[in-house]
């Protein structure tokens, strides 16, 4: 899970990193009165899940509460980049003498963590990183050792910080360190960290990404949770305890396996392309047991979602064999009208694996009106953006 | 031969008193995998189906001679077991839970690696099989039959969907690495194992989104795999930004796209499939030729 600034700053603070003193508001009045009370100009910074806020208007500087309440009315509502503002962070304007970047992040590729410094902050990381790779330090940490002061020192003499500032710095990697592995984070990110001009270095802004796995040792990370950005249907799911994505598109997919979903994505887009462009509507993957309660609240998310026109269930008979999963299939449309779902969307399925010819006889014995059995995925794939499509 | 998994594996079960444990034991056990005992400190002494629960991976070891564990601990247990395993010198761990902090994962990897004596597959995988010689995880072993393909796979359904459709043709070890962000083996790891063994005749190698594992790969076989290799990737349609199922497939900006994978893998003269069933029939080419 991504954080919002606001959230970063909140687990810096926790940790003892340096931040600006703020105030998150949803509304134009509550940012004039939270810019009343820290006294002096304040930046108004939108709060959104994506880079570039600036670029596209979302931070401005504020010399008093009226103009505070200005800037975030102005913020508040605005589209960056698809997404909608609903908070503004409001929080004392800082002169900025220099400004550096500093991360920590899992390094899939070496199965372990890298901390990533630079003097020259405040623009774009990657861009650094493409146009002057050597003004950008990596240093691996070893994920047992972990970010000692002589870990944090090498990082800060590796990316050349002056003298005057290293030991801030170093207090400062540390701090971060602390964020990442106490948080459970697999990413944390300042850009810019910045020297004022008393000489002291601090988190202008902030970036962290949680890992979702670690979140029962977290309970307070539930706090982070962005419900009302949230799609509904996706809220739903989670309710579910379902591994739901919503997508754009009119073809829902259900299957078992998070490896075999993305693929049924990608068939079904390809045979789309065929339909004037049908494309698949979701995400879900109801695991690797199939069993009938939880087919039947896939279909129920699935089949009630308004933009799905047809349905793909395409099950791979594993640990569950395919008779299984056919009956499985056939007792969760029970379900579902027993609880009064409106059954009118067609549904097309393919079952593959052990006992795929017994668990086909019983789809085909059954003869629902909705269910329509295709052998291979590739067709069963073709048929359903056909349906999607009305053909 | 088959690449770390064959008849002489002796496999002992850590959590094989767990509901999940017992299931697939049993399921092991059928498969003909020689599951020589369990793991559970506080169950010593007692037995699933006969097979006896050892208070210790080291006390397993030195009764039984198991060289395999697989691992069905929940999440916040798993990365203690592994320890024990690597303090054991357990040459291979086989980890099936789904769910574990990457912190954790971090952590007991860099300590395997400092031991030196366990390899790590996994974790949130579904484990590894030489089809007629022995099974350490949950795949399911009738939808296929021994042979001479090589199979390396991120994806537990794919690998199954792959296995069933070359039924004909079969496997000499079929390895699900795994869908996390830090796994044990990797792709690379496993290509460089086929190439070497003398069993395995070609190789199917299967990502997905996220990371770049699938990029290195290519660039490694480029240098050091001469048997042929077809692949497939799946996660063309994914949005950015969003997680996939498995907790390491994500697009990231611009990084980790199928796109990219593909491309790369087809640089160095890896046959892409674009469906499941198109990478079959290139493999099937590739072996009745």
């Amino acid at each position: 899970m991504d954080l919002y600034e606001y959230q970063a700053k909140h687990l810096f603070g926790a940790h003892g990193v340096p931040v600006t003193p703020g105030e998150v508001c949803t509304t134009a009045d509550a940012a004039h009165e939270a810019a009343r009370k820290i006294g002096s100009a304040v930046v108004v910074k939108a709060q959104v899940k994506t880079g570039g806020r600036g670029k596209a208007g979302g931070v401005k500087l504020a010399d008093d509460p009226a103009d505070a309440q200005a800037k975030a009315d102005a913020i508040l509502g605005m589209d960056i980049k698809g997404h909608t503002v609903h908070k503004v962070l409001i929080t004392a304007a800082s002169d900025i003498a220099e400004e550096y970047y500093v991360s920590f992040l899992l390094d899939r590729a070496n199965r372990t963590f890298l901390a990533m410094a630079s003097v020259e902050g405040g623009m774009d990381i990657e861009e650094v990183a493409a146009t002057k790779p050597e003004a950008l330090a990596k240093i691996r940490v070893d994920a047992l050792e972990g970010c000692t002061e002589a870990k944090a020192r090498e990082i800060a003499d590796a990316a050349n910080f002056p003298e005057a500032v290293k030991d801030q710095v170093v207090a400062i990697l540390q701090q971060l360190w602390d964020v990442l592995v106490k948080e459970d984070a697999t990413l944390v990110e300042v850009n810019p960290l910045i020297l004022d001009p008393n000489g002291t270095v601090l988190a202008l802004d902030g970036k962290v990404t949680l890992d979702g796995n670690a979140n029962y040792r977290h309970a307070e990370h539930a706090d982070f949770e962005d419900r009302e950005n949230t799609d509904p249907i996706e809220l739903r799911a989670q309710e579910f305890d379902l591994n739901y994505v919503k997508l754009s598109g009119e073809v829902g997919i259900i299957g078992n396996g998070a490896g075999l979903v993305m693929s049924t994505l990608d068939v079904v887009a390809y045979a789309g392309e065929e339909f004037g462009g049908m494309k698949p509507a979701n995400f879900l993957d109801i695991g690797g047991g199939a069993s009938a309660e939880i087919m039947a609240n896939g279909l129920d998310i699935v089949l009630t979602d308004p933009e799905v026109k047809s349905c793909f269930v395409n099950v791979f008979g594993g640990i569950t064999a395919c008779d299984a999963v056919a009956n499985g299939i056939l007792q969760a449309l029970e379900m579902l009208e027993a609880k009064g779902v409106e059954l009118t969307k067609p549904i097309v399925a393919r079952i593959d694996g052990n006992n795929a010819v017994e668990g086909r006889k019983i789809l085909t014995d059954a003869n629902h009106p909705l269910i329509e059995l295709v052998e291979t995925m590739d067709d069963a794939a073709r048929r359903v953006a056909q349906l999607a499509a009305g053909k | 031969m088959a690449i770390w998994l064959d008849e002489n594996s002796k496999i002992i079960v850590q959590g094989m008193t767990g509901s999940e444990g017992t299931k697939h034991t049993r399921r092991m056990v059928a498969s003909g995998a020689n599951v020589v005992g369990g793991v559970n400190a506080k169950k010593a002494g007692e037995n699933v189906d006969g097979i006896p629960v050892f208070a210790s991976v080291a006390e397993a070891m030195a009764e039984t001679g198991a060289n395999v564990s697989v691992l069905f601990v929940p999440p916040r247990f798993t990365k203690d077991a592994v320890d024990e395993a690597v303090d054991a010198k357990m040459p291979l761990a086989v980890v099936i839970t789904e769910g574990v902090p990457v912190h954790d994962t971090a952590q007991f990897f860099q300590y395997a690696e400092n031991a030196g004596t366990t390899r790590i597959i996994g974790p949130n995988c579904p484990g590894i099989i030489s089809p007629g010689k022995s099974n350490a995880g949950i795949i399911p072993a009738d939808i296929t039959k021994a042979g001479r393909i090589g199979l390396v796979s991120k994806s537990g359904t794919l690998t199954y969907q792959m296995m069933y459709e070359l039924r004909d043709i079969g496997f000499s070890t079929c390895v699900g690495i795994g869908g996390d962000p830090i796994i044990g083996t990797t792709h690379i790891d496993c290509l460089a194992a086929f190439q070497e063994d003398p069993e395995t005749d070609a190789i199917v190698m299967i990502g997905e989104i996220g990371g770049d594992a699938e990029e290195r790969a290519a660039a490694f076989i480029k240098d050091n795999v001469t048997k042929p290799v077809v692949g497939y990737v799946a996660g063309f349609t994914a949005p950015e930004g969003k997680t996939m199922g498995h907790a390491g497939a994500i697009v990231s900006g611009s990084a980790g796209t199928a796109a990219a994978k593909q491309e790369a893998l087809e640089a160095v003269g890896v046959k892409v499939g674009k469906t499941p069933s198109a990478t079959a029939a290139l493999m099937r080419e590739i072996m009745t030729k």
